[in-house]
């Protein structure tokens, strides 16, 4: 099968400074992918330039078109769908106006993609003319995951989403991406420090250091490779 | 391969010196040199040249404090034509009520208007942004109306006439006369001035006040005192203008409240803004900006030159978003580094 | 007590032009965190236009719709074109740009138009109304200020693009992941302000009459009313330009001392707003350490 997402040599920019230097990464259709690393190898600034929210170089295919010459806008026309770091939440707008923004590229099946979106995450219907910003850090994060969905995307692109929350809220949300993933048939490309949660759930994993992908392979060759359990995983 | 850390001035004999001199030699070399051309000029112009560039040289007085705030500070003042207007009419006053001489009426109109500066410092440090735009937008509409209100001091609407002031008869052998005296006094002021700010802004004040601008809960938590110096930055840049208004009201000779409308406050942001905010050199730009493109303009098109003072505006702040000196002051700043760079490289492969 | 209910009604009815003008910043202001100085001149600019086709024997309401459209499609373009190079740049950068477009403006009106004072006509008549405490025509000020006030609520809370706008305001790049054309959000700000500015306008030249320096003073009141109600509340624009025109009315008739109007004026609304140092309807701004 054919990878819905590639890059090829891939260069991204924090500002001008070049962070991630020439990386290939390969997102099989309806696989999650895992790019693990520490702080500051990189992770959030490759997913940022598949967005083009960074400066970058090299080819980045999606679906057969190329997102590394498209703006931000069109990428996400085209079906990708970005949870930043940091959730992105419209903080001064409702929950359902948060939804109804990530359904702006699909408006006539509005109604029926909130009602879906309610269906996964009921808390969010519970507090849907409630402000984003008073909501919870995992309430938050269910919303942007939701606000994401609410495009239909083909790709869904998460950063980080176990970010400071509680390890309980971070299985919860780990199910949903997973029920999400087999039920929306989206695929999935993900970063995680979690690494040991994040390698039990995808398909294939890369290790990101310092701009350079430095191992890959299945997520299970990774989960067994001793250095990784090491430095990464704990033991 | 050794990881090698290039740094501002490298390791290498002659890594920071050009053609045999040190780079802060060099600097000297050509601040003289600048300083020795702008004396020798207004003996080679005529008369009205002369008054143009001393007019120049007190907008960019004037300009100076207002980078002081607006630069340094980051607080936009619309206003600062009332303290121009302020160490004017004490100029004049001082000068035609009580016959004090010209160059004493500098320090009272410094005082006044620092003391001003500080009053109005105080309460404006609760604005912000476009709230703190409109306190200093009263301040500048006020002004000609309350110099029209007391006339008793300011001569109303007629405002006051003043003689221009001659040179000192112990240098009448120089061929100094009226306008070339007055061209060297506010020559030296300005020089002053300058000293003044580069002292101020480039030690420990001026850190502290741009630690103020970029992150003022930071620096309030390192313990600066964020209301004093906010306060001083204030006073100081008031004192500045005020000084280029008594210099201004003494060179032209003539006060009236016309001449301090909104339209000055204005053309004091937009000269600072042109030159660069935050630099000392971008006053100057800024003063010749003033001084010399709505004449430009007029000169171009009778009908509409306004229009073209609207466009250089626009078209300076495409071309230098920070101004002249603020956005060709780091490409030679980044050019001198490469020279150094390079000749750190080639010293070092000469000594293998 | 007559003549002080006079004066603020006729207050209301200068306050309800400050508030349009006011609703135009307040607009612009959300959109892109910009003070539009020029706000006032484009306007001024939109009413020649109306000026113009009115005396090409345009019915007055074709002429406004025309006008509408013009001064919505001119707005757009000036965003794009003229602001969107300072976009990124320094505040003060853009605050420039604008001053260098309200001179501009002026100017080439006083160039294409000249400055002879000109008589424009006004489609609500002129008759006293609640025993000479108001006009028909005041009233009409105040309706349309009100209606226009309305419409944007609607347009802001109902309208898929009114969301849009919010959105692009507040948090660009989770817009932009919406799939949400962000540089054409500001655009629309921008022929939205403009359209709301010609109404002004249009309201504005049968009081004051039409010339290039028409709005120079309306503007400053507007912009004192935007602020004391609150630079990033409509309803604050509004309610401030109303204050800010009852205010200037009263000063004007019980002050002695005429010429200090202005200086009163402005006193006063700074004095509250030292007590409410973010306006009457404003959020602070919260900033995150």
């Amino acid at each position: 099968m054919a990878p819905i997402l590639e890059l090829r040599a891939v260069k991204a920019f924090y500002g001008q400074s070049e962070v991630v230097h020439g990386i290939d990464v390969a997102v099989e259709e309806g696989g999650m992918t895992v790019l693990l690393g520490a702080n500051g190898a990189g992770k959030t600034t490759t997913l940022r330039a598949i967005c083009g929210l960074v400066k970058r170089e090299g080819e980045i295919l999606f679906a057969g078109k190329r997102l590394d010459r498209r703006t931000t806008e069109a990428i996400a026309g085209l079906g990708v769908a970005h949870v930043p770091e940091g959730r992105g939440t419209f903080v001064g707008l409702t929950v359902e106006e948060n939804l109804r923004l990530g359904g702006y590229t699909r408006r006539s099946a509005a109604h029926e993609n909130i009602q879906r979106m309610y269906g996964y995450f009921p808390i969010l219907a519970q507090r849907r003319r409630q402000q984003a910003g008073a909501l919870s850090g995992g309430e938050q994060q269910m919303l942007a995951i939701a606000r994401a969905l609410m495009m239909a995307p083909r790709l869904l692109v998460l950063d980080e989403p176990s970010f400071g929350l509680a390890p309980r809220i971070v299985e919860d949300i780990f199910t949903i991406i997973e029920r999400i993933r087999r039920e929306e048939k989206v695929s999935v490309l993900l970063v995680e420090q979690n690494a040991s949660l994040a390698l039990e759930l995808a398909d294939h994993a890369y290790l990101l250091e310092t701009g350079y992908i430095v191992t890959s392979g299945s997520a299970k060759a990774l989960a067994d490779d001793p250095q990784i359990r090491r430095s990464y995983l704990g033991y | 391969m050794e990881g090698r850390i290039t740094a501002i001035a490298p390791g290498g004999p002659a890594a920071d010196r050009y053609a045999g001199l040190s780079f802060t030699a060099w600097r000297w070399i050509g601040t003289l040199a600048l300083i020795a051309f702008v004396a020798i000029l207004p003996f080679r112009l005529s008369n009205y040249h002369v008054f143009e560039l001393t007019m120049v040289m007190i907008y960019a007085i004037a300009v100076l404090g207002l980078n002081i705030l607006t630069g340094y500070n980051g607080q936009i003042s619309l206003g600062h034509g009332a303290f121009f207007a302020a160490g004017a009419y004490t100029a004049a006053i001082l000068m035609h009520r009580y016959g004090v001489p010209y160059w004493a009426t500098l320090a009272p109109a410094a005082l006044i208007c620092f003391v001003l500066g500080v009053l109005f410092g105080l309460p404006a440090l609760r604005f912000e942004g476009p709230y703190l735009a409109l306190v200093t937008l009263a301040m500048a509409l006020a002004t000609p109306q309350l110099l029209k209100y007391f006339d008793t001091w300011t001569g109303g609407q007629q405002g006051i006439n003043l003689a221009k002031p001659m040179p000192p008869p112990w240098l009448a052998g120089l061929g100094l006369e009226r306008d070339r005296w007055l061209y060297f006094v506010v020559f030296v002021v300005l020089l002053l001035a300058i000293r003044v700010a580069a002292n101020m802004l480039h030690g420990r004040t001026g850190r502290a006040l741009v630690a103020i601008r970029d992150q003022p809960i930071a620096a309030a938590a390192m313990g600066i005192h964020t209301a004093r110096y906010k306060t001083l930055a204030f006073g100081t840049s008031t004192l500045f203008t005020g000084v280029a208004g008594a210099l201004a009201a003494i060179v032209v000779g003539y006060v009236s409240p016309e001449g301090y409308s909104l339209f000055l406050s204005v053309s004091f942001l937009v000269g600072s803004a042109v030159g660069g905010i935050a630099t000392i050199g971008g006053a100057i730009v800024g003063g010749l900006f003033i001084q010399f493109v709505p004449n430009l303009a007029n000169d171009i098109s009778d009908a509409a030159p306004w229009a073209l003072y609207g466009l250089a505006m626009l078209l300076f702040m495409y071309a230098m978003p920070r101004g002249v000196v603020g956005s060709l002051g780091p490409l030679i700043n980044r050019a001198m580094q490469r020279i150094q760079q390079h000749r750190a490289a080639f010293d070092t492969s000469a000594e293998e | 007590m007559h003549q002080f209910l006079q004066q603020v009604f006729s207050g209301v009815a200068a306050g309800a032009i400050y508030a349009s003008v006011a609703l135009a910043l307040v607009m612009i202001y959300r959109a892109t965190d910009l003070v539009n100085f020029a706000q006032g001149e484009m306007a001024m600019f939109s009413t020649y236009i109306a000026w113009t086709l009115v005396n090409a024997e345009v019915p007055f309401w074709a002429a406004y719709l025309i006008t509408l459209v013009v001064s919505f499609v001119g707005g757009m373009v000036i965003e794009r074109v003229l602001i969107r190079p300072v976009e990124n740049a320094p505040v003060l950068a853009a605050v420039v740009v604008t001053i260098g477009l309200l001179l501009i403006f002026n100017s080439m009106a006083g160039w294409i138009y000249s400055y002879t004072v000109q008589d424009f006509p006004s489609p609500f008549p002129d008759r006293p109304l609640f025993g000479a405490l108001m006009t028909t025509r005041d009233l009409g000020v105040i309706a349309v200020t009100l209606a226009m006030l309305v419409l944007l609520f609607v347009f802001f809370r109902f309208t898929a693009t009114g969301l849009a706008m919010r959105a692009a305001a507040q948090n660009p790049d989770s817009a932009r992941l919406c799939g949400i054309r962000v540089g054409r959000m500001l655009a629309i700000g921008w022929g939205l302000a403009a359209a709301i500015g010609a109404t002004a306008g249009i309201m504005v030249a049968p009081v004051l009459f039409l010339d290039p320096n028409m709005m120079g003073g309306v503007l400053i009141y507007a912009f004192a009313g935007a602020l004391l109600g609150g630079i990033t509340s409509p309803v604050g624009a509004v309610v401030g330009g109303l204050i800010v025109g009852i205010t200037e009315n009263l000063v004007g008739t019980y002050l002695i001392a005429s010429q200090l109007k202005l200086t009163v004026a402005f006193a006063l609304i700074i004095l509250v707003l030292v007590f409410r140092p973010n306006g009457l309807f404003g959020t602070a701004i919260v900033r995150r350490v």
